[in-house]
């Protein structure tokens, strides 16, 4: 019997790659393990509006498709290891999962703060489902929240609990929140916003210590400061998991190391495995619409863009997997060569601000005002070298949406 | 025939569904989203992509 396309990780990329895989005609046997205990559901909202209302599975799954309904999931169950020799996978209880093919979602987890007295209750991250329930639990009006990071999460998080009526701290290491990606003019004017909201921000600093018992009550700051604390909210960065590759000829130093096909490359010789994939945040790959250096990139679009080229470069592989022919070598080879340039996008709510990008704003080496006003709606275009590689704005999305077809590869491959 | 529907109450008019479905969705002169609630069986790919790139999950297929 054929081995069945095993993927680890059972969140948004999983499940996109289990659809793409039936969609480009692939209908052998594939199972899925995921760490957590849900079926795939929809992150982005767990820092947003889930969180300032409802925090349920049902309100964030995703809806599953007839095309799947056949996978094998596997929830609760974490891989603990990987032999790519004898193409096998092993999860915590010692379960062996042989494959043809392994597509790794894995995905990453949250830093956490290291202290000496780390055991506090009323300590949270914002990754799963879980931690969102526990999180908003503890977001009452008049609770002292100090969130630990100033990106994305950590803006967002600030929003949602001013609005839900806490009394709100942002400790961050940059000038200003989001510097870094978004620039200073732009991140300047977001902490304003923030701060006529009634955030306060503790800019450069850092949190190095906490107070408390058995709950947390203080944060102390590397000048010194100790800002009272009950909900303490580390939002300071993540992980890849990828230890579970370790062992294994494949580089895994910052994310999994591929190809333009989404395979990965030995660490001994660059040659891809030809039956071994990444997907999503834990994939590092060349993006030629920017550069030829391979990056993760934590964009919500990247799970399901990488889940669609692998599940047509397997279904390709492996034809439909119950018997019939697979491709032959120059359709597989058509396949592989139409290389991978997703257009990475993001967007993020914070109070009554719809923020909308599109390109890799960090790159770049010049910013411009290009649209509105920077007190009201703007748009600012992101270049290098004189060339555009992102564009932010805050409203004016139809401005934003303008900009996106700038984004393609030079020469027109992809 | 395709019966589409959006859920509204959930719909940020982030318009990421624009790129993938041009025939269905749209963004208006007020950047809101508008579409078009029926469509022809050879439209089920694009709207499934739609679908899948609503950061919202708000776009639906009524079969």
């Amino acid at each position: 019997m054929q081995h069945p396309v095993v993927i680890v990780g059972a969140s948004m990329g999983g499940l996109r790659a289990a659809e793409a895989l039936r969609r480009f005609g692939y209908l052998g046997p594939i199972t899925a393990i995921g760490d957590e205990p849900y079926a795939p559901y929809n992150r982005p909202p767990l820092s947003k509006e889930v969180l300032a209302t409802e925090v349920s599975h049902e309100a964030v799954a995703f809806l599953q498709r007839t095309a799947t309904q056949d996978v094998n999931w596997v929830l609760g169950s974490r891989v603990v290891s990987a032999d790519l020799e004898h193409q096998t996978v092993t999860d915590a209880n010692g379960e062996v999962y042989p494959y043809g093919v392994l597509i790794v979602a894995t995905g990453l987890r949250p830093r956490r703060l290291e202290v000496a007295n780390g055991m506090l209750a009323g300590r949270h991250a914002v990754r799963t489902l879980d931690d969102a329930i526990g999180l908003r639990a503890e977001l009452v009006p008049g609770a002292k929240v100090v969130i630990m990071g100033s990106g994305f999460i950590g803006c967002e998080v600030a929003a949602t609990a001013r609005k839900l009526g806490c009394d709100v701290k942002v400790v961050g290491p940059g000038t200003y929140p989001i510097v870094r990606p978004l620039g200073v003019k732009l991140a300047s004017e977001l902490q304003r916003r923030h701060e006529s909201q009634g955030v306060e921000f503790f800019m450069k600093r850092k949190v190095v210590d906490l107070l408390g018992s058995s709950r947390v009550e203080g944060a102390v700051l590397d000048d010194g400061t100790v800002l009272e604390c009950e909900v303490l909210v580390e939002a300071i960065g993540s992980h890849e998991n990828t230890e579970w590759l370790q062992g294994n000829d494949i580089d895994v130093t910052a994310g999994v190391l591929t190809d333009d096909a989404l395979r990965a490359v030995r660490a001994s010789n660059g040659a891809p495995w030809n039956n071994v994939f990444a997907i999503g945040d834990v994939a590092r790959f060349v993006n030629p619409i920017f550069d030829e250096i391979p990056r993760r990139v934590e964009h919500w679009n990247i799970p399901t863009d990488s889940a669609k080229r692998v599940g047509k470069v397997v279904a390709t592989m492996l034809g439909d997997g119950v018997g019939g022919a697979a491709a032959a070598p120059a359709e597989l080879n058509e396949v592989l060569n139409e290389g991978f340039a997703p257009i990475p996008s993001f967007w993020s709510d914070q109070y009554d601000m719809h923020i909308l990008a599109y390109g890799l704003l960090g790159l770049a080496d010049e910013i411009k005002l290009i649209d509105g006003e920077l007190s009201g709606d703007c748009v600012f275009g992101y270049y290098r070298a004189g060339k555009m590689v992102g564009v932010c704005g805050i409203g004016l999305r139809s401005v934003v949406q303008k900009y996106r077809s700038v984004f393609t590869v030079e020469g027109g491959k992809a | 025939m395709l019966k589409i529907y959006v859920d509204m109450e959930k719909c940020q008019h982030y318009g990421q569904c624009v790129f993938e479905a041009p025939d269905i969705f749209r963004l208006n002169s007020d950047d809101k989203l508008e579409y078009t609630a029926t469509a022809d069986d050879s439209e089920r790919g694009n709207i499934e992509a739609a679908i899948d790139v609503c950061p919202m999950q708000a776009i639906f297929l009524v079969d």
